[in-house]
């Protein structure tokens, strides 16, 4: 029972289910390849099947005069990315395109050796046999060590997919340009420095070959010269030329920054070292003396050397790394920026141009998009437990958590001066979106990996994530999308309910009692449930299903740990499934416990197909997409009403829905059929990520999980409508519980529907244990609220009683919601309970897509004149008023309480709009 | 929810089913005791707030959190007090002054609450604060703060600039109330002592040692005159202003009143003709102004009400400053008296009360004041703001009780006998009710002050430091919406559709 669809999903559909689905269907000229790689289990959509590494890196080289080309660092360091990949290969073929004349030397007619100040060239590359492109940026670094004092180094950006590289030219060659101005404003500082050493050697040397000369001439007064004399007099002079050639040399590198960078856009913190520098240049118009007062105030504990002759040049000598060459603080912010990079431009395409467009178009909406976008992920919890998870310590990959935490001037000049360098470019980009595009990208980053990275990706899991809360998190999902195809399957069988009927039941189910503001329900058990109820919504019963925890209660995330058996109990009390429904459950859960638990001796059995069972269990539930389209085609409407409320796109327009069913079954199919994918491969590459990438994705991650504990309250409260109402009409929603990680969770989870009020956090404290004041709820919008069993905490209710007009008060512990009554019809769709998103990232992007159209309702509302003010000086208040009553009504379409969401989103549009400098305005406490 | 609101079935069933059916008992006494006192005016009002009493289980009336016609949904928290804030001064259209026990004066902005100026200079609490605006002659336009304080002192301020424009310290003791005499152009000063002083701050003159309470009420009323709360007594001050005979000013004691048995809590102007006091021990007292004599009197705010069934009310009813009238307010018709912690509408015509509340507030209610809506307002101990509404009583049939819930002062008092609701037929004509419309929940501690905005809504202070701002959200939304569409204009931004 508990392997048969395991195989099955090995074999081909057919043996699986023959009835309700056949193969052969489609004409022959409508049948599409199957997916060659399909059998590694890679997505369609992953384009670097055919390399030989599995996702984009940046590698940089240098054309060593020693050894000739060698590639020095990747990023990320971590073998597994560039796999087999023939790295000195590359290096050979990316540096042999550099066709800079990067001269350096005595030119003709100069009497000193001149620096170059070459430009950086920028190549796009192909090498169709290692399946890799790559964008090339060359640049060279000054060495005075080296031949002609320069050392070619290059960066190059390598992927599979040659329409990125091209179409993402601009964008990769503004963002390496500005990693190698980075490099070498560090190696100019670096190589300034050098020089000065060196002048400072050679000053002691003339020094001390110039007494030697004087002790000489007092020794024979004999009139004529030794030989060693004349020798000594020659290496003075020589000495004496070097001298001025390194004078020379270091006027031009000071003097660079005047020639180079004027009008050039810098981030201020490089600004200020060339300035820096140049205010160093400019008290250097005595280069004697100042380099010598520079050395000793800057650098007094170098003590000069003698130079020999002929030391200079030899080739035994080991040469300068590039961390030397460059600043070292340099070095590691040109690390951080292409790490950014790497980020940036991680994940497919699409993605990117989509994200892109994202951005810019989130940039024209400066006046709503405050509101619900977030700009600075300030979350004090996240960050303090990206510090506790153990980051691989590593010297070349600097954990950009570390960067972004540390406050470190530096860094922030980096995402700074970030949005400067891409204002030239296509497509703009806001410097404060830095941190966003972490996020967007890594969302495609899991639906690119390929199957061999999955499977380190499960190695990985194995190792990390027995104690961690999140894996168990992420069974949810898995679970759920395994039990689609039964509850699909069912509702199929059992529709013997219009959905009228249904929903009609559902409502009066939901809202408990009418009469009054108050929303006093407890979180129903499922028994409360009718079971028609269950029966013909599919994803109620994923709800019950699919969350054995949930059922406790959001809290007991614990719960997947218990053995299945309990489970499946579970089901069968709730009612009479069939077993191959059953068996398709008990899988879910058994991939689950593989990953969770894999030495658990209850999951022994499911150890030896562990680490194989994932793609093929996708494949499985990939058919499973087909079913469910085919079982919306059986006139199944309620289900279909159901299901198609994933797509935001669809759902606004039920009449669209209709018309278009092909679109909509289409999409649903892609739908079923990515998530059932990326579920499976994301569950797993997310818990990964902590470890590989701290910081990055800390956003991302806290998107999903916000999404998944949002989706999980509202499967599990009946009570969520109203709650997220209060959040979105701006009543404080205090969360009452005595567990605070259970109380933050839940509030990180809901604050995704709370407005900001300006550009700042927004208004969202995750946990409070004294008694609450005015001043709070002035300030906070959503509170996470210790209850205390003792008088002090009989304080705390007190106080919370005594506001209760502008609170709402969801206690967790009682499973209870004291609120506005919510009879709207815009908080259902925003958080549907039977809704058939089973990802938290999923849900995420519904809640902002949502939101964003609630966002323009509001932009709309606030910025209509006549709305506001009277056409005529005639015209009486009670007319615009009304006239606004119409407007949100009928223009609008908004019901009931929805008037008010909009109204108080209006209001903090007004207030944002007119805000001369933000933190002006005093937060309103709205009743 | 229901468990938790004054539960509508008992008022159903005590209200309305049998109205004029066994007229109780208890009702007869009320009648014999009211008119055993043989007064006029005697108690007969009771009838609104006995029936609202009579049917809750808490004697406190709750309103529910959706209050309809309260106007105030949105407000603001102000925060620069580090001691409790005792007193609030409109300066002028839009601004206002506060001040408290930590010896700051601050100027605000009622509109935006934004904070104008900080006046720093007291040693000690503030006893006092007046404004003294100067008069439309005059060449010196800036307003003047004055304010008395615990130190001795009593510093004049530029409203404007916050500027000392003079600080006087010759005080033998705590100056208590100050009042302007606008007409005279004259300000006074009440302590131990009254002093009188002018514009430029000389000391014209000042009365011998009157008491070491010192005066606690200062008003002015006609033919120069000012009248001073002493104690039990009400002295009666005349100005005599510099005449062709006589340059100097002075001021004559002319009368005293003794009529008061207990100190003097309240004294304030009715109008022209009269004014009214109110006593520790619930007595009201209403003046001519002009012959100083007795005008009505009224203090059975406590005595034998109908509902002391109960051996509980009693002891609560039977404290004394349960009765001490702290504040009044008036307006043409009434006069509206903080009576302990109940309301009361008394009649000036009539010459009785015609609607009472009389447990509006948990606590004491210290501070009333009349709204031009037939709105008043009041603020009390117990931390919390209440609008009512005085209404004219149509008929006699109970209304529904507005539901509340979370009462969470709730006495638990159970009285179960049910006090048949006390209906005097034969005078609803004219009886009102005070309907509770709005319940201002902000303050955690005392509201000491209140101040009303006709354009910027209500200024609340209180003991927990802080001062609220109250504001209609629906007025402000327009506002709001007016000065975006201002700004959109002048950055060019507006396109109006033709």
């Amino acid at each position: 029972m508990i392997s048969a669809p395991d195989v099955v999903a090995f074999t081909k559909e057919e043996e699986y289910e023959e009835e309700p689905y056949n193969e052969p269907a489609l004409p022959e000229e409508y049948s599409v390849p199957l997916f060659p790689f399909a059998s590694q289990g890679a997505n369609p959509w992953s384009k670097l099947s055919g390399a030989k590494f599995s996702r984009d890196f940046i590698l940089i080289s240098e054309f060593s005069e020693q050894v000739g080309p060698q590639p020095l660092l990747t990023i990320p360091n971590d073998t597994k990315v560039f796999g087999t990949f023939d790295l000195n290969y590359f290096s050979l073929r990316i540096m042999s395109v550099d066709y800079q004349a990067s001269f350096v030397g005595h030119p003709p007619g100069s009497a000193y050796p001149k620096l170059n100040f070459v430009e950086d060239s920028k190549v796009v590359l192909g090498d169709s046999k290692e399946g890799a492109f790559a964008y090339v940026h060359h640049l060279t670094l000054y060495d005075l060590e080296a031949r002609g004092f320069v050392r070619p180094f290059c960066m190059a950006y390598i992927s599979a997919d040659q329409h990125k590289i091209m179409q993402q030219f601009q964008e990769l060659s503004a963002e390496f340009s500005r990693a190698s101005e980075c490099l070498k404003t560090g190696n100019r500082k670096a190589f300034a420095g050098e020089l000065e050493k060196k002048l400072k050697d050679l000053d002691y040397t003339r020094t001390v070959l110039h007494t030697e000369t004087e002790i000489q001439k007092k020794a024979n007064d004999k009139g004529f010269y030794s030989s060693q004399a004349i020798e000594k007099a020659n290496e003075l002079a020589s000495v004496e030329k070097s001298i001025i050639e390194h004078q020379d040399l270091l006027k031009q590198i000071r003097s660079y920054p005047h020639r180079k960078l004027k009008g050039r856009d810098l981030c201020p913190g490089e600004m200020e070292h060339i300035q820096d520098q140049a205010s160093q240049a400019s008290t250097t118009s005595n280069p004697d003396e100042s380099a010598d007062t520079d050395l000793y105030t800057c650098r007094p504990a170098y003590t000069p050397k003698l130079i020999k002759a002929k030391s200079t040049k030899c080739f035994d000598k080991k040469l300068k790394t590039l961390e030397e060459l460059c600043d070292t603080e340099y070095f590691t912010q040109t690390l951080a920026q292409l790490s950014h990079i790497e980020h940036m431009f991680r994940g497919d395409l699409c993605y990117l141009l989509t994200s892109q467009i994202d951005r810019a178009l989130l940039k024209q909406q400066h006046i709503t998009n405050f509101l619900f976008e977030d700009f600075v992920e300030v979350d004090d919890r996240m960050v303090g437990k990206q510090e506790s998870i153990p980051s691989k310590p590593s010297q070349d990959r600097p954990p950009s958590s570390s960067l972004e935490e540390c406050p470190i001037p530096k860094v922030l000049i980096s995402v700074g001066s970030y949005k400067s360098s891409v204002e030239s470019v296509l497509i703009k980009m806001e410097q404060e979106l830095g941190d966003e595009e972490y996020k967007e990208v890594e969302v495609t980053e899991l639906s690119s990996v390929d199957p061999q990275e999955n499977l380190d990706y499960l190695d990985m899991d194995m190792k990390g994530s027995i104690s961690s809360g999140e894996s168990i998190e992420v069974l949810g999902t898995e679970k759920s999308t395994s039990v689609l195809s039964k509850s699909d399957s069912q509702a199929s069988l059992t529709v013997p309910l219009s959905p009228q009927v249904v929903r009609s039941k559902a409502v009066s189910h939901r809202t408990i009692s009418e009469d009054s503001i108050e929303v006093l329900s407890t979180c129903p058990s499922e028994a409360l449930i009718p079971d028609d109820f269950k029966a013909s919504y599919p994803s109620a019963i994923n709800e019950e299903e699919s969350y054995p925890d949930g059922n406790e209660g959001a809290i007991h995330f614990q719960a997947s740990i218990s053995p299945p058996e309990l489970g499946e109990s579970e089901e069968g009390s709730v009612e009479n499934t069939p077993s191959q429904i059953d068996s398709s459950c008990c899988i879910g859960k058994e991939s689950d416990g593989q990953l969770v638990l894999p030495s658990t001796p209850a999951h022994t059995h499911s150890d030896e197909d562990g680490v194989v069972s994932s793609p093929p269990q996708r494949h499985r539930q990939k058919d499973q997409g087909f079913r469910v389209d085919f079982s919306m085609e059986n006139a199944n409407p309620s289900s279909r009403d159901n299901s198609c409320e994933g797509f935001p796109a669809y759902e606004l327009d039920p009449s669209h829905l209709l018309a278009s069913r092909d679109i909509s079954k289409t999409s649903l199919d892609n739908y079923s059929d990515t998530t059932s994918y990326v579920s499976s491969v994301a569950s797993t590459s997310s818990d990964r990520i902590p470890s590989a990438y701290p910081a990055g994705l800390s956003s991302d991650r806290h998107k999903k999980r916000a999404g998944q504990n949002a989706l999980k309250f509202i499967r599990q409260y009946p009570f969520a409508h109203p709650a997220i109402y209060s959040l979105l009409s701006g009543r404080t929603l205090v969360v009452l519980g005595e567990d605070e990680t259970i109380v933050r969770k839940l509030v990180t989870a809901l604050a995704i529907f709370v407005p900001s009020y300006g550009c700042y956090a927004k208004p969202v404290k995750h946990w409070a244990s004294s008694p609450l004041h005015i001043m709070d709820f002035q300030k906070w919008k959503l509170i996470g609220l210790q209850r205390v069993a003792s008088p002090a905490g009989a304080g705390t209710l007190h106080a919370l009683s005594r506001y209760s007009r502008y609170t709402s008060i969801l206690d967790l512990d009682n499973k209870t919601l004291r609120c506005p009554l919510y009879r709207g019809t815009l908080v259902p769709r925003l958080a549907d309970h039977r809704t058939q998103i089973k990802r938290g990232s999923t849900y995420y992007l519904h809640v902002q897509s949502m939101l964003t159209q609630l966002c323009s309702k509001a932009f709309l509302y606030t910025f209509c004149h006549h709305l506001h003010l009277p056409t005529h000086d005639k015209e009486t208040e009670e007319l615009v008023a009304s006239r606004q009553a119409s407007f949100l009504k009928l223009t609008l379409g908004l019901v009931n309480e929805d008037v008010r969401v909009v109204q108080y989103l209006a209001e903090l549009l007004k207030l944002h709009y007119m805000q001369e400098s933000p933190g002006t305005s005093h937060p309103m406490l709205r009743c | 929810m229901k468990a938790h609101c004054s539960s509508p079935g008992e008022t159903g069933e005590t209200g309305s089913p049998h109205p004029p059916g066994p007229r109780s008992p208890l009702h007869q006494k009320h009648l014999d005791l009211g008119s055993g006192l043989g007064r006029s005016s005697s108690w007969t009002c009771c009838s609104s707030s006995s029936q609202i009493m009579g049917v809750r289980k808490s004697p406190l009336q709750t309103i529910g959190e959706e209050q309809t016609q309260n106007p105030y949904t949105e407000l603001l928290v102000l925060k620069a007090h580090h001691d409790i804030v005792r007193f609030l001064v409109q300066l002028d259209d839009y601004r206002f002054a506060s001040a408290g026990d930590d010896g700051i004066v601050v100027v605000w902005n009622a509109q935006t609450g934004e904070k104008l100026l900080e006046l720093n200079g007291h040693t000690q609490k503030i006893t006092a604060i007046i404004t003294f605006s100067s008069l439309g002659s005059c060449e010196e336009k800036n307003q003047l703060i004055l304010t008395a304080s615990a130190d001795r002192t009593v510093i004049v301020w530029d409203g404007d600039t916050a500027r000392q424009v003079q600080r006087i310290s010759c005080f033998q003791s705590t100056v208590k109330c100050l009042t302007v005499l606008q007409r005279l152009d004259v300000w006074l000063s009440g302590g131990n002592d009254l002093c009188v002083w002018n514009r430029k701050l000389d000391l014209l003159c000042k009365t011998s040692h009157l008491s070491d309470t010192g005066i606690s009420a200062l008003v002015e009323i006609p033919k120069k005159c000012v009248v001073a709360a002493v104690g039990k007594e009400l002295i009666i001050f005349r100005l005599v202003a510099p005449t062709g005979g006589s340059l100097e000013w002075d001021i004559l004691e002319v009368k005293r009143l003794l009529d008061h048995q207990d100190n003097i809590l309240s004294l304030i102007n009715v109008n022209d003709l009269s004014f009214v006091t109110g006593s520790h021990i619930g007595e009201l007292i209403i003046w001519d102004a002009l012959d100083w004599t007795m005008q009505a009197y009224e203090r059975n705010f406590w005595d034998p009400s109908p509902q002391l069934d109960t051996q509980q009310e009693i002891k609560l009813c039977q404290k004394s400053n349960d009765i001490s009238i702290h504040h009044f307010t008036c307006d043409e018709e009434n006069v509206f008296a903080a009576v302990g912690r109940g309301l009361y509408v008394y009649n000036l015509q009539m010459k009785r009360v015609i609607a009472c509340q009389k447990t509006a507030h948990d606590s004491n209610v210290l501070h009333i004041a009349k709204l031009p809506n037939r709105q008043l307002i009041s603020c009390s101990e117990d931390g919390s703001v209440r609008i009512w509404e005085l209404r004219e009583k149509q008929q006699l049939a109970a209304e529904p009780v507005p539901t509340g819930f979370f009462n969470m002062w709730g006495f638990g008092r159970v009285n179960k006998q049910a006090s048949q609701p006390v209906k005097k037929q034969q005078e609803n004509a004219t009886s009102c009710s005070l309907e509770l419309i709005g319940d201002l929940i902000g303050h955690s501690s005392s509201v000491e002050m209140f101040l009303y905005f006709e354009d910027h809504g209500l200024v609340t202070c209180s003991a927990d430091h802080l001062i609220i701002l109250w504001k209609n959200g629906e007025r402000e939304s327009g506002l709001r919406s007016l000065r975006l569409f201002q700004k959109l204009e002048e950055n060019g931004d507006l396109y109006l559709a033709v």
